[in-house]
């Protein structure tokens, strides 16, 4: 499958990656040969085969609904780049809040 | 002119009342120190493990029966994948392909009377964001996660919806169900129960719909109202004049009592879902989802409708009676004790609603149990007390924390019917007021009802009013 540099630039962006000329070129056809080596499992025909989320062949995994200890807050915020009053401190966000 | 149908559907994010995050042990209390709630799963931070809290499922389970949902029996996580600061993974875990209740319903009925069945397309679970504070002429934001993880449950109609009132009688159902289950507590203030209304005009006969603008930022029911008015009134002026919607995400201005288009950047959302391989399936058995439906309580509307024929409660008084699901317990409970209905309807509408009112509690942590109310309507009903003894000293029953029992003994309320007693204080009346006296034997009737008064005034209102008046009738008279 063919990866053009104009896919690697939007996948690049959305992960928010920058990356250089020469690396998009590069990127663009490793992710082809990824995409090609993949498609060879399209041979096989999985009718009937349930998509596989996990490996692991255990279900039901659940935890009780007990609040346990948090962390104190000053430890939360320890290895922020930048806090005030026990908040993180971002960039200011401009955008009006989008997704949920 | 051409006239347009609106066409609206609603998307609510209902906080499901857990006491522990979605995926992790850190509590979901409201309004606390900000990052006091948080743990290294929730911050996002890496070699952390989600694993699902058992309560959130069975809510939402118990929802999607109560909206007559299908449960599905798989049920698979997927991850969301965006950036933005409240956000901390970089991913939102939340369902797409498998959402946990499909296909369901909700009945309710707007103010013109009419039924209306609206349909659930869907409802998954999910974990919600963090909060970002903008502090005016600062250089940054200020993030708190200690919302971030809470267990949401996303609700999906269908675009089933027709005008504003539907919508806000949708969502005033919804939220009395998710709250009689106890699954969501519906403050909208604190962000409990979310709403956003998404909406298109068509020409009235076309059948394809046009094209959709979601509102957010509408956190009370005359919001919905008011936006949603105000965007159909946007809407059509546009289309009238030829021009075209934009789809586009727009927000409700309180101050400016209009909508306005979200600032977002132009790049179109690409969520790239995908299994989160963190979780494992969630395989929900025939006999787990039987035992949710054991817990899926009686819903306000069934009960209301029972309020009217069992106990032969008017409309009003029934709606007023099951808006809460506390208050309902409360009236059926001493109904149990005391089998006038009527009576008890009143007391728990009148009394006790405004002493509730004025503490701002709920009816199922009254100071006044069921017990206590029906002992104080005994004492009126065996002519202990009167009926306007009983409402006085019921604000101190509720505060005082005696039985009314007490209160009557140590304030010498005892109604009075002894008719020496009664008699004794008649004659002194009657020898007060010889000029009405006259008056009333002059065929001049209402003086009696002034003589009554005195009577009850010189008792300390403990006088048996329905006595006195016998015998006053009888001494004027005879």
């Amino acid at each position: 499958m063919e990866i053009t540099k104009q896919d690697v630039e939007k996948v690049a962006k959305l992960a928010r990656l920058e990356l250089t000329e020469n690396e998009k070129a590069a990127f663009a056809t490793q992710l082809s040969q990824i995409l090609t080596h993949v498609e060879t499992l399209r041979e096989y025909d999985t009718t009937g085969v349930e998509l596989t989320a996990t490996v692991l062949g255990q279900v039901n995994v659940f935890r009780p609904d007990e609040p346990r200890p948090s962390l104190p807050v000053e430890r939360a915020v320890a290895n922020a780049p930048e806090s005030a009053d026990g908040f993180f401190v971002v960039p200011k966000i401009i955008e009006d809040r989008q997704p949920l | 002119m051409m006239t347009y149908e609106v066409v609206i559907g609603v998307e609510v994010h209902a906080q499901l009342r857990a006491k522990s995050k979605l995926f992790c042990g850190c509590g979901t209390q409201f309004g606390l120190t900000a990052n006091s709630q948080t743990c290294p799963l929730c911050l996002g931070l890496p070699g952390t493990l989600p694993v699902i809290n058992r309560a959130a499922v069975e809510m939402a389970v118990r929802a999607g029966l109560a909206l007559n949902c299908t449960i599905a029996a798989n049920n698979l996580f997927a991850r969301k994948n965006y950036f933005y600061p409240d956000l901390p993974k970089g991913y939102q875990i939340s369902q797409y392909e498998e959402p946990i209740c499909e296909h369901g319903w909700v009945e309710t009925t707007p103010a013109d009377g009419k039924l209306r069945r609206v349909r659930i397309r869907r409802a998954h679970l999910e974990e919600d964001a963090g909060k970002s504070v903008h502090v005016a002429g600062a250089n940054g934001s200020l993030v708190d996660f200690n919302r971030a993880g809470t267990p949401l449950l996303e609700i999906v109609t269908e675009p089933d919806l027709r005008s504003a009132d539907e919508v806000v009688a949708y969502l005033k159902s919804l939220r009395d169900v998710l709250m009689y289950l106890e699954v969501c507590d519906g403050n909208m203030d604190e962000g409990s129960f979310r709403c956003e209304p998404n909406l298109s005009l068509r020409p009235v006969g076309q059948k394809e719909f046009g094209t959709k603008v979601e509102l957010k930022n509408i956190n009370s029911f005359k919001f919905v109202k008011d936006a949603i008015e105000y965007e159909i009134k946007r809407q059509t002026k546009v289309l009238s004049e030829g021009g075209k919607i934009n789809q586009e995400t727009r927000l409700w201005n309180l101050d400016r009592g209009e909508t306005a288009v979200m600032r977002s950047k132009e790049e179109a959302h690409d969520y790239r879902y995908f299994p989160d391989p963190d979780l494992v399936p969630l395989k929900l058995d025939r006999d787990w989802i039987e035992s949710c439906r054991k817990q899926v309580t009686e819903l306000p509307a069934a009960r209301l409708q029972r309020f009217i024929s069992e106990f032969a409660l008017s409309e009003y008084d029934a709606g007023v009676l099951t808006v809460s699901r506390g208050v309902a317990d409360y009236f059926e409970a001493a109904v149990k004790l005391f089998s006038q209905p009527k009576t008890v309807s009143n007391w728990v509408m009148g009394e006790l609603t405004r002493e509730l009112n004025n503490s701002g509690i709920d009816a199922s942590v009254s100071p006044v149990s069921p017990e206590r109310l029906v002992s104080l309507l005994q004492l009126v009903e065996q002519g202990t007390i009167s009926l306007k003894v009983a409402r006085e000293i019921f604000p101190e029953v509720y505060r005082s924390g005696k039985t009314p029992e007490q209160i009557v003994q140590e304030k010498g309320l005892v109604q009075v019917s002894d008719e020496g007693a009664l008699d004794q204080i008649i004659v002194a009346v009657l020898a007060k007021y010889p000029s009405q006296v006259a008056q009333f034997k002059e065929g001049k009737q209402q003086v009696l009802g002034f003589l009554v008064g005195q009577v009850m005034k010189s008792s300390s209102g403990t006088a048996n009013p329905g006595k006195v008046n016998e015998l006053l009738k009888k001494k004027l008279v005879g």
